[in-house]
């Protein structure tokens, strides 16, 4: 004890921070990363006020974002639950870009910036980087151009055509945003260059194919063939702006362009959405691991370290499901137990281990971790990793609710019978394509009324959220003609939608009114 | 290798454009939010912002999402005495184990968007479309008063303004541009004539010829006049009008046994929209409160509105004293003056005529905008058809109303001052 008192040469001991001592800690902080031989992107670590923390809130985390109404409103209540002292900002906000940039806010102690380094800058960077997801599915060294040119040109279109027209266009693309990814295809990198100068040629070129589609000048009597009539598109389609975009027939050039930057935009998010639990558990991990270290170099002091644990503590806080505070499962605890489990794992293995995981069990525990960081999303992470420790740990329950019967059912606790259907079930709940109703684009009536066909495949029974209508009137404004959409319980149609609202339909009233607001 | 950059100084404001968009896309909601504040608030409670609440499916941004029922199941954690197979009762209100935990994390739920406007904002939609009759013609294209400010150099003027420096400086320039060649050439000329002196002496032809050269350049750079005409340079004065920014504000109130406190305060708010309106618009504003039954009195802003009187009604004696205020402390080439008389109506039937000869001669031809409003559920009396006369004849500067509730006062006020084009 006193031979490591005397080694202990602290960094700081005060609590305030400041630039010089922020650079020693993340010196400290890199060379230890670099023991693990963690791979990170540059990072670009920025000092924000309050102020400036809420203002990046509100572009839901991108450094740069056109301008939209919805934006002002998270503003607006982040503004007021923050001034009230309702909530309390995070500690930090980090983009995946090449350099990561990180936001530090200036009230944090010189402990919380140490640890919101170890945490975004070494951490999630390195996820950004290693992950498959992100890897595939984003260019971190473009985004910010491209962030670039769909503000400028969403500038430009308010100029031409007016803010009201923009607004509208883009309140309807952010109700289908969702709805604006390839699941399973994998999208072409996005380069701000390459859409400047594609742009134009993909305008006209856009509109010749769509003129085809829509062509109705009459063929010669035999050249009616089937291939006229059958189905468009062939295979229901997943992405459901992408197929406004391209074949939408009334959208000016430039509106197919303001569709595909939300679109884009879905898509750059899409791989966050997939990975929190891995992406938090992840980070988690590393702040921890690494502020140990610190603190077995001799590098902070007690105090630093009792600060430190104390944040930690909170942020894995796991209330209890009948807590008052409960709010679903915290994803910093279920990932940052589950890379500590896997790290347990390799280093003191079970008998139960080596039954379950023969291939993590005894292993070298970095390069294990790895692999499970860069391999998988949240929902197959889950169904890999999720250890019967854990689930003892977490004392993890199923609930099924049925609306058809009188009671609740437990169908599986943290016990031998349970353990395999606790990590199905729970990995199905963090399958995005599970906790999103599915719905496809099933047709379009080309040589009719032009309307189009949406296909719901229910699950369970789950019926579509109360909103839908407003949805799909925004589907409408883009597509410009009938919206139907058909639920399906396997292949017998349950329910249909209809904008506008069948029976009521008068010819042109609905769909011109919308539209001449986009023209305008 | 990580860079640290300190960015608290630049980009402080970034969500104001956002915010500006929230703002004008819901605006219908907030004037209305603003108009009912204006209606409920405390005179003495201006000065600050206003909250505003907006149901919150006005709001929603939709999306497509699951809805409760069909079969869900999910993992909870913290399981103290479940056994797998358990029928537990359903929780009442769908506590425990309802639809997949996230489907709604987009703001749902949310009854009310509550937010906050500050006071500049929210006077801003209360005053919005409102600007102050006559203000435009009066203030800054009247005649009455000028200054008069440098604005630079000019060519033309008068003797008195000849800036000495720039004069001297553009002759200097002048002299130097027109005298350049021929001083070149002299200097020339007498190097050869230093060189034949000194070489040829003998040379007499030579050197006569070049001696009467230099004498011709002598001549001519002497005439280059020292100062010309177009050399002189003058201060430039021009005058600005110079509009009056001092505004006094007449509070007159009636405050006979007929008055009731109710309709004070009715008056009051009238008042305060009033001067808040005059105090974004001059740099200084006077207020003086008259009140009278059958004597008027000047008195302070707590006696004006509190103090109770008693007795009958004498509504001249009101216009006479401010026609006296005025003419000894508020000369109208220096104040713009505005006037708001507030009362249920009642006057000796006899005063009314009167009330009307003061206005028209005495009152009117010096104000900017005098607003009269009758605050009562009852038929007009007599001084409201003679001010209806006095309408007629200042139809620009006179306008009269009635109030009936508080909740009046703001449709009231904004018609009163409606925009009015300048002609």
């Amino acid at each position: 004890m006193t031979a490591r008192e005397q080694k202990r040469l602290p960094i700081s001991t005060g609590s305030e921070w400041t630039f010089e001592l922020i650079q020693a800690y993340d010196r400290e902080i890199s060379r230890l990363a670099d023991r693990y031989a963690l791979d990170t992107y540059p990072n670009q670590i920025e000092v924000i006020t309050a102020e400036q923390m809420m203002d990046a809130y509100a572009s839901v985390g991108m450094p740069l974002g056109y301008h939209h109404w919805s934006y002002g409103k998270h503003f607006l209540s982040t503004e007021k639950s923050y001034t009230r002292g309702q909530m309390g900002l995070a500690y930090e906000i980090v983009i995946n870009s090449d350099p990561c940039i990180a936001y530090l806010m200036e009230e944090n102690t010189i402990c919380m910036q140490a640890l919101v380094v170890a945490h975004a800058c070494y951490g999630h960077n390195s996820f950004f980087k290693g992950n498959y997801l992100f890897r595939t599915w984003t260019d971190a060294s473009s985004i910010i151009d491209y962030l670039v040119f769909a503000k400028q040109y969403i500038m430009q279109c308010e100029e031409r055509h007016g803010i009201d027209a923009v607004e509208d266009l883009l309140d309807s693309c952010h109700a289908l945003m969702n709805y604006g990814v390839d699941r399973y295809k994998r999208p072409y990198p996005i380069s701000a260059e390459e859409e400047r100068r594609r742009q134009k040629d993909r305008e006209e070129h856009l509109q010749k194919q769509i003129n085809d589609l829509w062509r109705t000048i009459p063929k010669g009597a035999d050249k009616y063939s089937d291939k006229d009539n059958a189905r468009f598109p062939a295979e229901p389609q997943e992405n459901i702006l992408y197929f406004i975009e391209k074949h939408a027939p009334l959208l000016e050039p430039w509106q197919r362009e303001i569709v595909r930057i939300v679109r884009k935009i879905a898509q750059y998010f899409y791989p966050q959405r997939q990975t929190q639990v891995m992406n938090e558990g992840w980070a988690t991990f590393w702040h921890y691991t690494l502020m140990n270290d610190l603190y077995d170099e001799g590098l902070v002091t007690d105090g630093f370290m009792i600060e430190f644990l104390t944040s930690h503590t909170s942020v894995v806080f796991q209330p209890g499901f009948d807590s008052p505070y409960y709010n679903g499962i915290n994803p910093y605890t279920l990932g940052f137990a589950m890379y500590r489990d896997i790290r347990r794992m390799c280093e003191s293995p079970t008998e139960e281990d080596y039954r379950w995981f023969p291939d993590v069990a005894g292993t070298d525990w970095l390069s294990s971790i790895k692999f499970a960081m860069s391999s998988f999303k949240d929902e197959s992470f889950i169904l890999q990793y999720l250890s019967p420790k854990v689930i003892r740990d977490l004392k993890l329950f199923s609930i099924l609710d049925d609306d058809q019967k009188e009671d609740l059912l437990v169908p599986a606790i943290h016990d031998e019978d349970g353990y395999r259907i606790i990590r199905e079930t729970l990995a199905a709940q963090y399958n995005l394509g599970n906790r999103e109703p599915n719905i496809q684009i099933y047709s379009i009536d080309r040589r009719g009324d032009r309307s189009l066909t949406l296909r719901h495949q229910q699950h369970d029974r789950k019926p579509l959220g109360d909103s839908t209508d407003e949805v799909l009137k925004h589907l409408h404004r883009l597509w410009g003609f009938d919206i139907h959409l058909e639920t399906l319980q396997g292949d017998h149609v349950v329910k249909t939608h209809h904008v506008p609202p069948r029976g009521e339909h008068s010819e042109g009233d609905y769909g011109r009114l919308d539209l001449a607001v986009i023209h305008l | 290798m990580s860079y640290v950059i300190d960015r608290r100084l630049n980009g402080k404001n970034k969500s104001t454009v956002n915010r500006q968009r929230f703002l004008r896309r819901y605006r219908d909601h907030i004037k209305k939010a603003v108009e009912e504040a204006v209606s409920r608030r405390s005179i003495t409670d201006m000065e600050h912002g206003e909250q505003i609440s907006i149901p919150g499916r006005d709001i929603d941004e939709p999306v497509l999402h699951h809805g409760r029922g069909g079969k869900q199941t999910v993992v909870h954690p913290g399981n103290k005495e479940f056994t797998s197979g358990e029928h537990i009762p359903r929780p009442p209100g769908g506590g425990g184990g309802r639809g997949p935990g996230r489907a709604g994390n987009t703001g749902e739920g949310m009854d009310e968007f509550v937010f906050q406007i500050t006071q500049e904002e929210f006077l801003e939609f209360m005053f919005e479309d409102l600007e102050l009759p006559n203000l435009v013609k009066r203030n800054l294209t009247g005649t009455d008063t000028f200054k008069t400010v440098r604005a630079g150099i000019s060519n033309e003027g008068n003797p008195s303004r000849i800036n000495i420096i720039r004069t001297l400086r553009s002759a200097h320039a002048r002299r130097i541009a027109l005298s350049g060649s021929s001083r070149a050439k002299l200097r020339d000329a007498r190097d050869e004539l230093l060189r034949l002196k000194r070489e040829e002496p003998d040379n007499f032809g030579d050197i006569q010829e070049i001696e009467a050269e230099i004498e011709r350049l002598i001549a001519r750079i002497h005439r280059v006049p020292f100062l010309d005409t177009f050399d002189l340079k003058y201060n430039l004065l021009i005058k600005q009008p110079n509009p009056s920014s001092k505004a006094v504000m007449f509070c007159l109130m009636d405050v006979s046994g007929s008055m009731t406190q109710a309709t004070k305060d009715i008056a009051k708010r009238f008042f305060i929209l009033l001067y808040l309106f005059l105090k974004r618009n001059y740099d200084k504003i006077d207020v003086v409160f008259i009140r009278h039954h059958t004597s008027a009195r000047e008195v302070d802003e707590e006696e004006f509105f509190y103090s109770r009187e008693t007795g009958g009604t004498i509504v001249s004696s009101a216009l006479k004293l401010m026609q006296e205020i005025m003419a000894e402390r508020y000369p109208s080439n220096e104040w713009n003056i505005y006037a708001a008389q507030a009362s249920d109506g009642d006057n000796w039937n006899d005063d009314s005529p009167i009330c009307r000869d003061i206005l028209i001669n005495q009152i009117m031809p010096f104000v900017q905008y005098y607003t009269y409003v009758e605050i009562t559920p009852r038929e007009h009396q007599a001084l409201w058809f003679e001010y209806e006369r006095i309408a007629e004849a200042f139809s620009d500067t006179f306008a009269q109303q009635q109030l009936v509730s508080a909740g009046d006062i703001y449709p009231v006020f904004r018609e009163l001052f409606q925009r009015r084009l300048v002609t």
